[in-house]
């Protein structure tokens, strides 16, 4: 077997990475949400549960933690609507184009994250291609204002942006439903209809359940959209951790917020898991 | 048994059974620039059990497939009665298949598998729930009735994909190699159960395999397929004792090949000779091992018997019988299949008689 050198050699390089730049910042964190800061905006180390009160006492927190979960919803049920066709498509339909068109859904995720928000910010601006098309066709006589800096703009990039994540997983799941099955249930008098919604559609439930937690997840915890395209009603949580650890120096409310959000991510991966978990009959 | 050279038998359109259940025309099938499939012509009869034999790539799950409605042909026509069934999808086909590796839904229950296809037939609820309990109970699979696939061995996975395409009562049943999975023991016992449930449900089977062993114990009638032609189609009696080609005669259990040349109604092959009553030419004869005999065993009456010297090359017991390796001219080696026994010296004396030199066709070469 290996030395014990050798053993020492590959496991303490990454059991020292995690612990400094993973579990120091969380414990920092955790320490952090229960300090507070004196009016002269130093952080005092007095331990107390005023940040978390805070959290539910002020309605501006919780308001926008539940805009920002609606705005996730919308995400994920359109990064489904649109991402589960494609993956059927690919995977039953596409034949020798399959891998072509594989590779065009990937090839977004290359480009820079900024590049496609700015995009969108381009595409639904007052001077922008969408409005000025609908001037254009004298569908509207005026620049619609409400396109940009909306809710309605953070999802749409959103949801542009974390489609390939719903497709991925949903499209590994559709790839591994064995074909014989398919042919079993047309062989036993099952429409195409039927064996999509009997068949293919249950067994794909776990990449579906994957897909949506992570569509979910990323776009709960996405500040760059919000920020650069939600103007003050597309505002979301993380664009207010962001605030407290910068221009307001509310480190400690930041922190409380950050937790508050790890774990609610956290509780909702181990749900889908579990149900994951159940759905797969491998 | 007669010693006339049949004529070139045209597979299956010169023995049509009596009422054909399926009718398959002329169908040529090829992927690419390979042809899987040329000129299968065949009938398939009312309550009929018809294997399709073929070594692997010989085109026998491709034509199953066919049948079924998952490849098209690319010419050619199917037909069941009078309804053209292949311009059928699949799910319209009054035809159930049992998949080589059984295909059960894996997140359905054994009974939610067997009521499947009469789930998506509208049939009503209360007769699913009878008819899925009856083709459990037909399979011996009752207790089993909430089990998930996952939970059950092969064998048992075996009978419910059996039960599953049963229950729907089709005309004809498709099986792909459904025996191949299951160990040598447990295969000869759904061998027998199989083809007692055949005969109890009375529906037509076309059973596809590589095993000739297993064609032989199960089948009304063999169709072998090679490179994508059928050989010969007969029942399993007739090709082992009348096989109509060198392929067939080789295929079908052990055969010993006598390259003769006929002159005169006498067939001649090195030191031996007897009449024979085809024309004049090259010839070639099918003789069984078990047809060779230690001369003077027995004797019929009235029959040529064909007496010869050889020496022993090679013995290998069998329980019952052995097989012998007999050089009877040089280099020339045939089988003989004996009774088990324990005298033999080197210099054997052994004899056939001529009708078990049955004429057969050369194979054409692979293509």
């Amino acid at each position: 077997m290996f030395s014990r050198a050798y053993r020492a050699a590959v496991t303490i390089p990454p059991v020292v990475w995690v612990a400094l730049f993973l579990l120091t910042p969380y414990a920092l964190m955790f320490a952090y949400s229960f300090w507070s800061v004196s009016p002269a905006q130093a952080v005092v180390h007095d331990w107390n549960l005023n940040n978390y009160r805070e959290l539910t006492v002020k309605g501006v927190y919780s308001q926008t933690l539940f805009r920002s979960m609606w705005i996730a919803a919308r995400v994920t049920f359109l990064a489904l609507l649109l991402g589960y066709p494609l993956a059927y498509y690919l995977s039953f339909r596409a034949g020798r184009r399959k891998d072509l068109l594989y590779q065009l859904v990937i090839i977004p995720l290359w480009v820079s994250y900024l590049v496609r928000a700015y995009a969108w910010k381009t595409i639904l601006g007052s001077d922008g291609v969408l409005n000025t098309l609908l001037q254009f066709l004298h569908l509207t006589q005026h620049p619609l204002e409400s396109l940009l800096y909306s809710p309605f703009a953070v999802v749409l990039t959103l949801t542009h942006i974390y489609t390939p994540f719903a497709f991925l997983p949903i499209y590994a799941s559709l790839e591994h439903i064995p074909r014989h099955l398919v042919e079993a249930s047309h062989d036993l008098g099952a429409s195409p209809f039927h064996t999509f919604w009997r068949v293919i559609f249950p067994l794909s439930m776990p990449g579906v359940l994957a897909g949506a937690t992570f569509a979910f997840v990323l776009s709960l915890g996405d500040f760059l959209a919000p920020l650069l395209l939600g103007g003050p009603s597309g505002i979301m949580i993380s664009n207010i951790v962001v605030s407290l650890f910068g221009a307001a120096y509310n480190w400690p409310l930041g922190a409380a917020i950050s937790l508050g959000m790890l774990l609610l991510v956290v509780g909702l991966l181990f749900m889908s898991e579990r149900l994951e978990k159940r759905w797969s009959f491998s | 048994m007669t010693t006339t050279i049949q004529p070139a038998i045209k597979p299956a359109s010169d023995q049509a059974p009596a009422t054909a259940l399926l009718t398959i025309r002329t169908v040529a099938k090829s992927f690419g620039k390979s042809a899987v499939l040329r000129d299968i012509s065949i009938q398939v009869a009312e309550g009929e059990f018809l294997t399709i034999l073929g070594e692997s790539g010989s085109g026998k799950t491709t034509l199953l497939r066919i049948i079924a409605g998952f490849e098209r042909a690319d010419i050619g026509e199917l037909w069941m009665g009078n309804e053209r069934l292949d311009h059928l999808p699949p799910y319209r086909r009054p035809v159930n298949t049992v998949f080589q590796h059984y295909a059960l839904f894996p997140h359905l229950s054994v009974a939610e598998n067997v009521g499947y296809g009469l789930r998506v037939g509208k049939v009503a609820a209360s007769e699913i729930t009878a008819r899925v309990d009856q083709a459990l109970a037909m399979v011996k699979m009752s207790s089993f009735a909430g089990a998930k696939p996952a939970k059950i061995s092969g064998g048992q996975q075996q009978r419910v994909a059996l039960a599953r395409a049963l229950v729907n009562r089709p005309r004809l049943l498709l099986l792909d190699e459904p025996l191949s999975a299951l160990d040598a023991n447990l295969r000869r016992q759904m061998q027998v159960e199989l083809k007692s449930l055949q005969r109890e449900v009375g529906i037509s089977f076309v059973f596809v395999t590589h095993d000739q062993e297993e064609a032989m114990v199960m089948s009304d009638r063999i169709a072998l397929l090679r490179s994508g032609e059928l050989e010969q189609v007969a029942s399993p009696r007739d090709i082992y004792s009348r096989p109509a080609t060198s392929y067939t005669a080789q295929f079908i259990g052990h055969t010993n090949l006598l390259r003769c040349e006929v002159k005169n109604g006498i067939a001649s092959c090195h030191s031996l000779s007897w009449p024979v009553g085809a024309g004049d030419g090259p010839a070639l004869f099918s003789l069984r091992p078990e047809k060779i005999r230690i001369a003077g065993s027995s004797s019929r009456a009235g029959e040529t018997v064909i007496r010869f010297q050889g020496v022993i090359r090679n013995r290998a017991f069998h329980g019952a019988t052995e097989l012998l390796q007999v050089e009877w001219a040089d280099g020339l080696v045939f089988s003989a299949r004996i009774p088990a026994s324990t005298n033999l010296q080197g210099n054997l004396a052994l004899e056939f008689d001529a009708a078990d030199a049955i004429p057969v066709r050369e194979s054409r070469e692979q293509r």
